[in-house]
């Protein structure tokens, strides 16, 4: 099997907030950047998928020409390849362009399986692979927990949560896949693969490459941030350190207080 | 031209989703704002009492009938109906921030090339295009962005809107969906329900977490019966979700549920940012934990330092007596 995995360079959350400036915004440069938990998981699926079927697992990344350090990260691992998405003209893309480009990129690439975290860490809008899949006209299985590929049949079967349990869907492959930790525990990188990574190929894909109408002339983005504010504060309350139960009387008569009992 | 705002509302089990509510309450407000028109579309297989529940929130429903929907995912479905929409004019899309509604407004805007604001907490109008907030970098910042085009997409986040029905119940129109999806339906094969709460976690009044300090599967026996006591259901942190304590499904946070009830009891739970961004709005927050330092401290109304073993149980029987 051949998968292609999207994966995200993301802020590291743990210390963005201390990297950023007066403004709100993180600066990129000096915040560590990891690889977005959600397309960690993929990640795992996929190396988990061709350790089973048989294959190759490749990366994915749209960045500047930074994010290669977060693609040796995934290339430790254990994929074996990456490619990697990266021109001036595209920093700061907008949603749409973003769609566009990495459509344009899979596409230079054979898979049967794309699979990516269900949303990022960051801007969290959990709409590029629904897109992705959209404009290569393959289906979308979204908020996987198990992937079940069937490469004779060139079928795939995903168990997808739902409020009290999960549905079992279905379709042909090619077929685009997003999940969450339910898909299991990324794999620390051995220090063979983290030697192994620095020698793998990660092919650059410029706007050029990727043909016309990609991207809108002068950077004019069909969304603009205007801002940030810190998160609005929620005022601390009352704090007790009872003997148990004082303790509970207190809780019993604060929640009756607010009718909750 | 004023805006025409389409709320695109799903079902849950026969019934309006609640996130719904809050998208339809979200988009009238805003199309209030621009003077401009909201309506809603609901696609289904059985569309009937949800297009109805959804007719208290806005002036006009379109309800189409969708039978494939009844044994394939909804989302290409949805798509092919919003996207007929657009041709009658709509201008902006609002979606619930569901895995659903993410797939539907993911394909939109590739097939638009339409701007995207995503996640919104909350919207104003503001000259020819909304301004939406939202929270980012898993709650640190809050984030004001707009669209730069005429004609834009929308996600709410759940739990961020008070959902108000409209003073007038609005009309219905039937319709029948339009033929084949433009991208590749996905076959449901079968529907799985497996053990847990009656009561899905989003809809509960009261929600009693456990987290790290519950310590082990048997632990969760104390959680439990605090829940039952106050009529509420079981949560918890990731921790204790990634010690396989208890399923991925119980999870409250970030990558896992958002939450807003009445009350919501953590034990034993540190309450870090990821965790805090999923339970951060709800209206009363107890906490009781052994570290007075847990971060939790900072979002609760009353933190109790104190052994979760020890006060848990002391709890749940307190409750018992004054009920009984």
């Amino acid at each position: 099997m051949r998968i292609l995995v999207l994966a995200k360079p993301v802020p590291d959350t743990a210390v963005a907030a201390e990297r950023m400036g007066a403004d709100m915004r993180v600066d990129r440069t000096a915040a560590p950047n990891v690889v977005n938990g959600n397309d960690e998981y993929a990640l795992e699926a996929a190396l988990q998928l061709v350790e089973a079927h048989g294959g190759e697992v490749a990366i994915l990344t749209m960045a500047p020409a930074n994010g290669v350090e977060t693609m040796r990260k995934a290339l430790a691992m254990g994929a074996m390849r990456g490619v990697l998405v990266t021109d001036e003209a595209l920093a700061g893309a907008d949603v749409p362009t973003t769609i566009r480009a990495l459509a344009a990129a899979a596409k230079t690439e054979e898979f049967d399986l794309l699979l990516t975290g269900l949303f990022t860490s960051d801007g969290g809008g959990g709409a590029v692979a629904a897109g992705v899949a959209a404009l290569l006209g393959l289906p979308m299985l979204s908020g996987a927990a198990h992937i079940d590929p069937d490469p004779a049949a060139g079928r795939v079967k995903v168990r997808r949560l739902t409020d009290n349990g999960y549905d079992l869907v279905e379709a042909p492959m090619p077929a685009v896949i997003s999940g969450t930790q339910a898909l299991g525990t990324p794999r620390y990188p051995s220090l063979k693969g983290i030697m192994a990574a620095r020698s793998r190929s990660i092919r650059q894909l410029s706007l050029a490459d990727l043909g016309p109408d990609i991207a809108p002339a002068d950077g004019a983005w069909t969304s603009t941030v205007l801002g940030f504010d810190p998160p609005p504060a929620r005022t601390a309350g009352r704090v007790v350190n009872l003997p148990a139960d004082a303790a509970a009387r207190e809780i019993a008569d604060f929640l009756a207080d607010r009718r909750i009992i | 031209m004023p805006p025409v705002i389409l709320v695109v509302a799903e079902v849950a089990a026969g019934h309006l989703a609640r996130l719904s509510t809050e998208a339809a309450t979200f988009a009238r407000d805003l199309a209030a704002e621009a003077g401009g028109s909201v309506l809603g579309v609901i696609v289904d297989s059985d569309p009937g009492v949800a297009a109805g529940e959804l007719a208290a929130y806005l002036p006009r429903v379109v309800a189409v009938t969708a039978p494939s929907i009844a044994t394939e995912l909804p989302a290409p479905h949805i798509l092919t109906e919003v996207r007929r929409l657009v041709d009658e004019g709509v201008t902006h899309v609002v979606l619930g921030a569901s895995v659903d509604g993410r797939d539907v407004a993911g394909a939109l805007v590739a097939f638009t090339g339409w701007g995207y604001l995503a996640n919104a907490d909350s919207a104003a109008w503001s000259g020819e295009a909304p301004v939406m907030t939202s929270n980012v970098l898993a709650g640190k910042a809050v984030v004001h962005s707009t669209l730069a085009t005429a004609k834009g997409v929308l996600t709410v986040r759940p739990m961020s809107v008070t959902a108000a029905e409209a003073g007038a119940v609005g009309v219905v129109e039937a319709r029948s969906a339009s033929g084949e999806p433009a991208i590749p339906a996905v076959v449901v094969l079968d529907r799985v329900t497996e053990g847990g709460a009656a009561v899905s976690l989003e809809e509960a009044r009261v929600v009693v977490t456990g987290g790290r300090g519950v310590g082990s599967i048997e632990g969760f026996a104390v959680v439990e019966d605090l829940a039952d006591a106050l009529g509420g259901v079981v949560g918890a942190s990731r921790a204790a979700v990634d010690a396989g304590w208890i399923p991925y499904a119980r999870q409250v946070g970030q990558t896992g549920r958002i939450v807003k009830p009445a009350l919501y009891l953590s034990l034993g739970v540190s309450g870090a940012m990821q965790h805090r961004v999923g339970m951060q709005n709800s209206e009363t927050i107890v906490a009781v934990n052994k570290d007075p330092d847990a971060p939790m401290a900072e979002v609760a109304d009353l933190f109790v330092i104190g052994d979760l073993f020890e006060v848990a149980p002391a709890l749940a029987a307190e409750i018992r007596s004054r009920r009984s």
